[in-house]
């Protein structure tokens, strides 16, 4: 009977942790919509087993404050307006999310690991006094973490002892949390007061009609093959047959062929869609780090021994100025 | 122009080596295996000595945390242009769980005794590719952070930085004291020449322990294993775009 009791109670016990734990999801957005990569966030901060808020800062978040109430899994949305978080600025977030933290006493904080993401979580985390854990691909427990070392080479499994865990989520690891069903109630929290020591000043996107990388089911990449940036006008044929987006090698975003935003690797976008077709692209380390993961690889490249064909469910050894348009030419049938 | 640039360098293993993991899955194997400077804190060097030629800053310092060898990556640096090196010795267990926490300590401790205007360092480390310290820095120094550059303007007390953000590029301006973080498209590193090499072994290197500055190495960040990631099953080769298409179409992946 007494051992029937410790199982009750340590379920119980379980149950009371599990309550206890809530975390803190750093929504991404630009006052219009919300980056996709805050799904795949809440998808991972839902698998901790508590209670899932989220922080939506910015100069106008209405609509994305309408978005995110709707979305699954969220228990509630913190809103905070205001003028001096215009360009998103981690001085002037990372207050912000200090006086939250101290008002809520979240177990968790996280974010997508985006450029907004990267930026701002190591700033809490050093103003808590905890370590943060970058780019996680699994969750094994609301402690213990996977992520991946050395380009994708080698995975680490960590155990996260700090009083408050602070991770930022690899989105292609999860899946995104559903826009619709959900029901959060909306709260508005105090801005902090402005720090005025940095400036938004300008941005300038690249702007194009194709899906968004991170998030294509199709991508096709080209790399130093291509040879020139008005040949990409291949690629880009190619991938609205396919509906794909574009990506590149570091080695066709250093030659100029295209802006740095496409690139993807270990210090660009990590990429893992269903199809992924290499063109002209070598497969060096620091690449694959961003697109291993991908379903189905094809590799187009005229030399047989280039390491990308060591990773390529389908590699074809040809010339890509005649591979490709045929390509296109076949898709079109 | 005065003020001084502390550029933090870290000492890694190749971007070139095929990494193994060690058959205890404590980590990865490194002795015996070839190390250089992590390529984005090369570009951080370049830059501080390029602040420097340009006469917008007078004392470029060098400073690297690890054991003995971090003075080779030091002096690689000092070879680049940097004035003089300061080595953070921490070795054995604590350099073992040495992070971006404890780094960043480190070197907030060091621009604040060195009354530093700009530190700047690499945008992440190509071993444990955390992209943290920077930012871990700025936040213990209160100050504000330029990350992912890809351009620098100094302009009096402001700093315009040119930042890689996901869908292109953005700027902000920041006011100095600053943390930077460099992206690649910062620069390209010059190599250091033979002559340069000579003169970096009179440059001085000063030894400091992570107490003297005060700083605590505990980490509460325990590795439980570190495994070789799941392998991709060989692939087939195909002989014409026909058959790649149909083998496409046949997966249902067109």
């Amino acid at each position: 009977m007494n051992r029937a009791l410790n199982k009750t109670s340590l379920k119980q016990l379980t149950g009371l942790i599990q309550r206890f734990q809530s975390t803190l999801v750093v929504a991404e957005h630009n006052n219009e919509k919300l980056t996709p990569i805050t799904l795949n966030a809440i998808t991972a901060a839902s698998k901790l087993g508590g209670e899932v808020s989220c922080l939506v800062a910015g100069t106008d978040c209405a609509k994305v404050v309408e978005q995110i109430s709707k979305v699954q899994g969220v228990k509630k949305v913190l809103v905070a307006q205001h003028d001096s978080y215009k360009g998103f600025l981690p001085e002037e977030m990372t207050p912000l999310i200090l006086a939250t933290q101290k008002q809520f006493s979240y177990t968790h904080i996280c974010a997508g690991a985006s450029a907004f993401g990267k930026n701002l979580l190591p700033r809490v985390a050093a103003k808590l006094d905890v370590a943060p854990i970058s780019d996680i691909i699994e969750i094994k427990s609301p402690d213990t973490f996977v992520r991946t070392i050395y380009a994708g080479n080698a995975l680490s499994t960590v155990k996260c002892n700090e009083p408050i865990k602070i991770f930022t989520v690899r989105g292609t690891s999860f899946e995104p949390a559903e826009v619709e069903g959900g029901s959060a109630s909306t709260e508005d929290v105090a801005a902090s007061a402005p720090s005025g020591v940095s400036e938004w000043l300008e941005q300038s996107l690249t702007k194009s009609d194709r899906p968004e990388l991170t998030s294509a089911k199709v991508v096709v990449s080209g790399g130093r093959g291509l040879k020139s940036g008005d040949n990409f006008k291949l690629l880009y044929d190619l991938a609205d047959k396919l509906n794909a987006a574009v990506g590149a090698s570091r080695a066709a975003v250093d030659a100029g062929y295209v802006p740095n935003d496409m690139q993807v690797g270990q210090t660009g976008k990590i990429v893992a869609p269903e199809l992924y077709i290499a063109v002209g692209i070598s497969g060096a380390i620091q690449h694959l780090a961003g697109m291993k993961d991908s379903k189905t690889i094809v590799a187009i490249n005229k030399d047989p021994e280039a390491p990308i064909f060591q990773v390529a469910d389908y590699g074809l050894v040809a010339d890509l100025f005649k591979a490709v348009p045929e390509m296109t030419e076949a898709l079109s049938k | 122009m005065s003020g001084r640039v502390l550029v933090g360098v870290k000492r890694v293993i190749d971007y070139a080596v095929k990494i193994r993991v060690k058959p205890d899955n404590s980590s990865v194997v490194t002795d015996g295996v070839k190390h250089s400077m992590n390529p984005f804190c090369e570009i951080a060097v370049e830059e501080a000595v390029k602040l420097k030629e340009k006469k917008l800053i007078k004392e470029v310092v060098a400073v690297s945390c690890g054991p003995q060898q971090a003075q080779e990556t030091i002096r690689t640096a000092l070879a680049m242009g940097a004035d003089r090196g300061i080595h953070v010795e921490v070795s054995g267990k604590d350099y073992e769980t040495l992070g971006p926490l404890q780094v960043s300590k480190i070197m907030a401790a060091l621009a604040k005794k060195e009354d530093a205007l700009l530190v700047i360092l690499g945008k992440q480390a190509i071993d444990d590719d955390c992209n943290q310290t920077g930012q871990m820095t700025a936040a213990l120094l209160d100050w504000p952070q330029g990350t992912f550059a890809s351009e620098l303007g100094l302009d009096g007390d402001k700093i315009k930085v040119v930042r890689e953000i996901d869908g292109g590029l953005e700027t902000i301006k920041i006011s100095t004291p600053a943390v930077i973080t460099a992206d690649l498209r910062l620069n390209t590193p010059r190599y250091a020449t033979l002559p340069n090499i000579m003169k970096a072994k009179k440059k001085k290197i000063a030894k400091v322990q992570p107490a003297e500055l005060g700083v605590d190495l505990t980490s509460r960040l325990e590795v439980l294993r570190v495994d070789e990631p799941p392998q991709r099953l060989a692939g087939v080769k195909v002989e014409t775009v026909d058959d790649l298409v149909g083998k496409l179409k046949d997966s249902g992946k067109v």
